[in-house]
């Protein structure tokens, strides 16, 4: 999130587009429920069914599943024409006035440079015009016909409302309504909030799904702002967390990005990672990445990282494929080039796209070790369960070891919520049998590890044997003393450099936040961003006031926020250009003269001038991207493109078939199926009865939705003479499963390029362990291919045939 | 936000209220109470209502009830219908307005609306079975229940379900072991949208003036709030989009009333025990006149004194 649950309360408009906030958040969905009730803000959700969040809203879209990009450019392409446009934000706050080098295109839903033998592109037409100090050429009356306004207004064009109505199947008086709403919150005390979560990821651009909402957000000045923001609805109490500390095969924490094979020295990898602003006077904080980067080596290895040895560079991997995501892990498991795997909390076998492959992948491991507080149908692959998992025990050879361990309610430590908030919790029970914490389990393995390549040696040791391991039980590291390590620490006495023998921080005392890391080696901090939740003020994390000075919702002093207790990100472009908040009544920052001050940690410096450093310093160009240059695999504006499972062919680009720049492995695209064969776009989603996996051991939950379903119209079951509560058979080109049907006014038939497409819904949740009957899940039917950005599995569309059937087999 | 209430005292105090403050008794008559408590209200506002179930869940668990595990009928409710396990269950109702053509899903806690002028209670026929405090809370004690279903034939709202482990009959008790110690009902407690909140009688009819203020605003023009006059109000009420029709509302009734049956079945009941009473009352002089006044004798005080506790 830009901003924070609380902060949701502040809003005009809430859009829920891409998630379903009142099933799958319903806590944080108070928020909204505060924003109706206070301000009288409105809500609207567009889905392609008839949602929870639906039921309370005020506008209700329907929309075919893995459209929202036209829908969204179809919103901008409004603003644009109907002048619904924050200008003095567009073109002082975004790169709408810089020009793009010549040569940049945009052809048959294609843009300059594309390989298709390589499914990517070759980006260097992506790019903005320089000057000879390297500064970014602009044209602020936007005339100039290569600034990226006016390509952005070009390539908008085409999405008319009549074009959104033909490909996403919403009404086009609706969708006008929409845009009526959405586009009054172009003025500047007027806010919109933009709520997502999984109905955006799991595309195959899904990246792409959120920028289209991000730029419109820009383009109406609501980033930045109480009340308004990007705001992704985090599925896991924890999963903000996990990208923070870089648990992503690609990263290492804090979002620094972990080396390539190419960048074999230091200073090669240091080089592409400069982030020159590129306007003059801007600040681009990213040039503080040596400091971040170099305090992250030494809390790995401590005192054996040193100057003289790049601070133990070599010790890192070095990436020979863009990432290890998971769909590279299995393909690599499926090839046999995987042989052990550590599955640690989560549940491949029911989470992972296209079932029969992720079953033949574990079959093909020598191990697997499974940590989870909870059975797993993972642990359980080899069993025979009838239907619910038809597999012959005797032909897997696997060994499967289980260790239970802690669930969250039984350890001390601090969850990151959706609002970037550390919050610290402690344990409330004392954990069953013989279940460990996941501290102790890395600690033991560790100790187990490390003593191996003592004895035996082996190649490359010295990452493991020099390992800065300095807790007092070296086998089961404390969540305190890791919080620590994250926060940072001196090395050395650090000492004023106006008077060399004046210490400002002694050796071992904890930094007081990111703004003191050094690349000098003299400190050690294992995630930047959140240095500053346990320095020597304490626990910052387990803060519990609930003061909440005016009532803004940022309550500073609850727990910890990331960064630097920052509550609103990019919170400078509250203000205008004097530093004047848009909205007096919603004031956030203000600049008086001298400094910013306000409600929050200014995402500035605080004595930055208001028109000369713009809002967004994370951004080399120091302003909000509308072109996002060669940052994005498949261009640098989203453009509407079909599933790679599609009832509908590509009306803009009928040769193109889903993501031209999605990766798709050999063997999965003969397993894509057609509408010919499969006629009906299916959908999954989770509900609010159950989380994941691990409520159907819950005897509670398991009464209140015990039972696999799959939900289709009214219409689609006439004419399958389906009954609602009876028997079918849902298959894809890739699985087949059994389910009762769930028949309802709440999914309609949508007409989409003059053709009826049928939606079936297919929720998540149940296996064949645990409390709840048994059941399947939705990616026994799933395409294997996932977001060309970041590989999030593509499963909120997909195609199916369904059938009534006289009931289960066995 | 309605204000919350303060989280539980840990330190054991004593109930604030019990059977000095009953209003009604079945099958029996009560003294005035010697106080009137402040009559309380839950306010279920159905235009809040995500249907999330956590009320469902937050029942279950408070009253350390389980219920089975059952199927998926083609809806999404979950159990069907009220057990005696599960007190209180959400009903979807996926309804076409007429007037806009738009859908819109109704989604209603069901459960004991707790009367003022409770039906079930009237139609019990076991004493101290059902009573009601004078906050308005409806309670079954379930020591003094002889498992006729009678309450059932006479709840206007189809409420009471028997219990096949017990034989006697459960329903909602509006948390009364929660509100005796200053606390809101359970299912109040984890609503997250505040759809439900509690308080004084009063102070909800003016949180429910706000709300409908609101729904009127946003084009509802016959929201309102459900507090049926038939029944003499309800200590559970509704905020409902459309107060004209409230069965729409998977079939709340639009005008509840006690069975005629039952008032019957009051009325001759009253008769019968006046004329039971009116008898004894004879009896009792003619004993006097046969066999002249009882004598106390100190037996009998010492006696007295030990069953009242030895007390003054």
């Amino acid at each position: 999130m830009t901003n924070s649950w609380t902060d949701i309360k502040n809003t005009d408009l809430v859009v829920i587009m891409g998630g379903n906030a009142a099933e799958a958040h319903p806590c944080g969905f108070k928020w909204v429920t505060e924003a109706k009730h206070n301000r009288g803000a409105k809500l609207i959700v567009i889905d392609p069914r008839f949602t929870r969040s639906a039921s309370v809203a005020d506008v209700y879209a329907p929309i075919r599943q893995g459209t929202d990009i036209a829908f969204l450019l179809g919103v901008q392409n409004y603003a644009i024409e109907n002048d619904k446009v924050q200008w003095e934000y567009v073109k002082n706050f975004t790169n709408a006035t810089f020009i793009v080098k010549e040569g940049f295109g945009f052809q048959d839903g294609l843009f300059t440079g594309y390989d298709e033998i390589r499914r990517d592109y070759q980006r260097d037409s992506w790019e903005y015009e320089l000057d000879a100090d390297g500064h970014v050429v602009r044209d602020d009356a936007l005339k100039n016909p290569r600034c990226v306004w006016n390509l952005l207004k070009a390539h908008v064009s085409v999405y008319t409302p009549e074009l959104v109505e033909r490909i996403c199947g919403t009404p086009k008086d609706t969708f006008l309504r929409i845009c009526g709403m959405i586009a009054e919150t172009s003025a500047r005390d007027k806010y919109m909030t933009s709520m997502y979560a999984l109905g955006w990821t799991q595309h195959s651009k899904g990246s792409q799904n959120i920028r289209a909402m991000a730029m419109l957000q820009l383009i109406l000045g609501n980033i930045g702002v109480r009340g308004g923001g990007m705001n992704a609805l985090r599925g896991h109490s924890n999963i903000q967390g996990l990208t923070d500390l870089g648990l992503m095969s690609n990263l290492i924490p804090g979002y620094l990005t972990l080396p390539t094979e190419r960048e074999t020295s230091f200073d090669d990898y240091m080089s592409t990672r400069g982030f020159k602003p590129l306007l003059p006077n801007q600040t681009s904080y990213w040039q503080n990445y040596k400091k971040f980067f170099v305090s992250f080596l030494k809390s790995m290895w401590g005192d054996a990282a040193t100057a003289n040895n790049n601070f133990a560079y070599d010790w890192l991997p070095k990436l020979d494929v863009p990432q290890y995501d998971v769909l590279r892990a299995f393909e690599l498991m499926h090839q046999g080039k995987i042989n052990g795997y550590f599955c640690q909390g989560f549940n491949p076998l029911l989470a992972f796209p296209n079932r029969r492959k992720i079953t033949a992948a574990l079959s093909k491991l020598k191990f697997l070790i499974v940590m989870d507080p909870l059975q797993t149908e993972t642990a359980r692959f080899w069993e025979n369960h009838g239907a619910h998992n038809d597999v012959d025990p005797a032909t897997i050879q696997t060994e499967v070891v289980e260790l239970p361990t802690t669930c969250f309610a039984e350890d001390e430590g601090s969850l990151t919520n959706s609002g970037r908030w550390l919050q610290w919790h402690w344990a409330g029970g004392t954990p069953p049998g013989e279940a460990k914490s996941d501290n102790w389990i890395m600690g033991q393995l560790y100790q187990r590890l490390k003593e191996l390549y003592q004895k035996e040696g082996g190649k490359v040791p010295e990452p493991i044997l020099n390992l800065d391991w300095r807790y007092k039980d070296p086998g089961s590291p404390s969540p305190e003393e890791l919080a620590k390590e994250f926060n940072g620490y001196a090395t050395a006495d650090i000492t004023d450099p106006a008077d060399p023998s004046k210490v400002i921080l002694s050796k071992g005392k904890q930094v007081v936040s990111f703004a003191a890391l050094r690349e000098d080696g003299k400190t050690a901090c294992a995630c930047w961003i959140y240095s500053g939740a346990f320095n020597e003020a304490g626990n910052n994390m387990a803060r519990r006031s609930t003061n909440d000075p005016d009532s803004t919702g940022a309550y500073p002093n609850w727990a910890w926020s990331w960064p630097a207790n920052r509550r609103i990100l990019y919170n400078r472009a509250s203000a205008d250009l004097e530093g004047k908040p848009w909205d007096p009544s919603r004031k956030l920052m203000e600049w008086d003269g001298s400094t910013w001050t306000g409600y929050d940690v200014p995402d500035i410096a605080p004595n930055a001038k208001p028109d000369v450093v713009m809002p967004f310093i994370m951004n080399p160009e120091g302003v909000g991207r509308l072109f996002v240059r060669r940052m994005m695999r498949e261009g640098p504006f989203p453009a509407h493109y079909e599933p790679f499972e599609s009832p509908a062919v590509n009306v803009l680009a009928p040769k193109v078939r889903g993501n031209p720049a999605a990766r798709v492995f050999r063997g999965d695209l003969e397993q894509f199926g057609d509408a010919k064969e499969f006629p009906y776009a299916a959908t999954s989603y989770r509900l609010t009865e159950h989380f994941h996996f691990w409520t159907k051991h819950v005897k509670v939950n398991a009464a209140l939705q015990p039972e696999f379903f799959i939900e289709i119209g009214e219409e689609l079951a006439k004419e399958k003479g389906i009954k609602s509560g009876g028997w079918v058979r849902v298959w894809s080109k890739r699985g087949s499963i059994e389910a009762k049907a769930m028949v309802t006014k709440r999914i309609r038939p949508l007409t989409c390029d003059g053709k009826t497409v049928h939606i079936v819904g297919v929720p998540l949740h149940w296996g064949f362990t645990g409390a709840a009957r048994r059941g399947f899940g939705p990616n026994s039917l799933t395409p294997y291919v996932g977001d060309a950005n970041v590989e999030t599995p593509e499963y909120k569309a997909f195609l199916v045939d369904v059938e009534p059937i006289s009931g289960p087999v066995a | 936000m309605f204000p919350p209430l303060p989280n539980p005292n840990v330190t054991p105090g004593p109930a604030t209220y019990g059977a000095q403050d009953l209003v009604r008794r079945s099958a029996s008559t009560v003294e005035p109470p010697a106080r009137q408590l402040t009559p309380v209200a839950k306010l279920i506002d159905v235009s809040k209502c995500i249907g999330c179930k956590a009320c469902q869940a937050a029942c279950l668990e408070w009253n350390d009830l389980r219920e089975e595990i059952g199927y998926n009928h083609g809806v999404l409710d979950n159990p069907l219908d009220l057990t005696a396990d599960s007190l209180t269950v959400m009903r979807f109702t996926e309804w076409v307005n007429p007037d806009t053509q738009n859908l819109e899903w109704l989604i209603r806690k069901d459960g004991c609306m707790h009367c003022a002028d409770p039906g079930c209670l009237k139609a019990c026929p076991s004493p101290g079975a059902i009573v009601q405090y004078s906050n308005g809370i409806v309670d079954f004690i379930h020591e003094n229940c002889i498992g006729c279903g009678y309450c059932i034939k006479g709840c206007p709202f189809n409420i009471p379900r028997i219990s096949k482990k017990d034989n006697t009959v459960y329903k909602c008790t509006l948390c009364s072991d929660r509100i005796a110690v200053g606390q809101g009902p359970a299912c109040q407690k984890a609503c997250p949208t505040q759809a439900i909140v509690f308080g004084t009688k009063q102070e909800m009819k003016q949180w429910a003036d706000l709300r409908i203020k609101d729904l009127k605003s946003r084009g509802f023009r016959n929201a309102g709030l459900y507090d049926p006059p038939g029944v003499g109000g309800t200590h559970v009420m509704y905020v409902l989009h459309h107060l004209d029709q409230p069965h729409i509302y998977a079939g709340l009734p639009d005008n509840p009333r006690i069975s005629p049956l039952v008032e019957l079945w009051k009325g001759m009941g009253k008769y019968a025990g006046l004329a039971i009473i009116g008898l004894t009352a004879a009896a009792g002089v003619l004993h006097h006149l046969l066999q002249g006044p009882n004598r106390v004798t100190q037996q009998d005080e010492e006696s007295a004194d030990r069953l009242a506790g030895g007390g003054t």
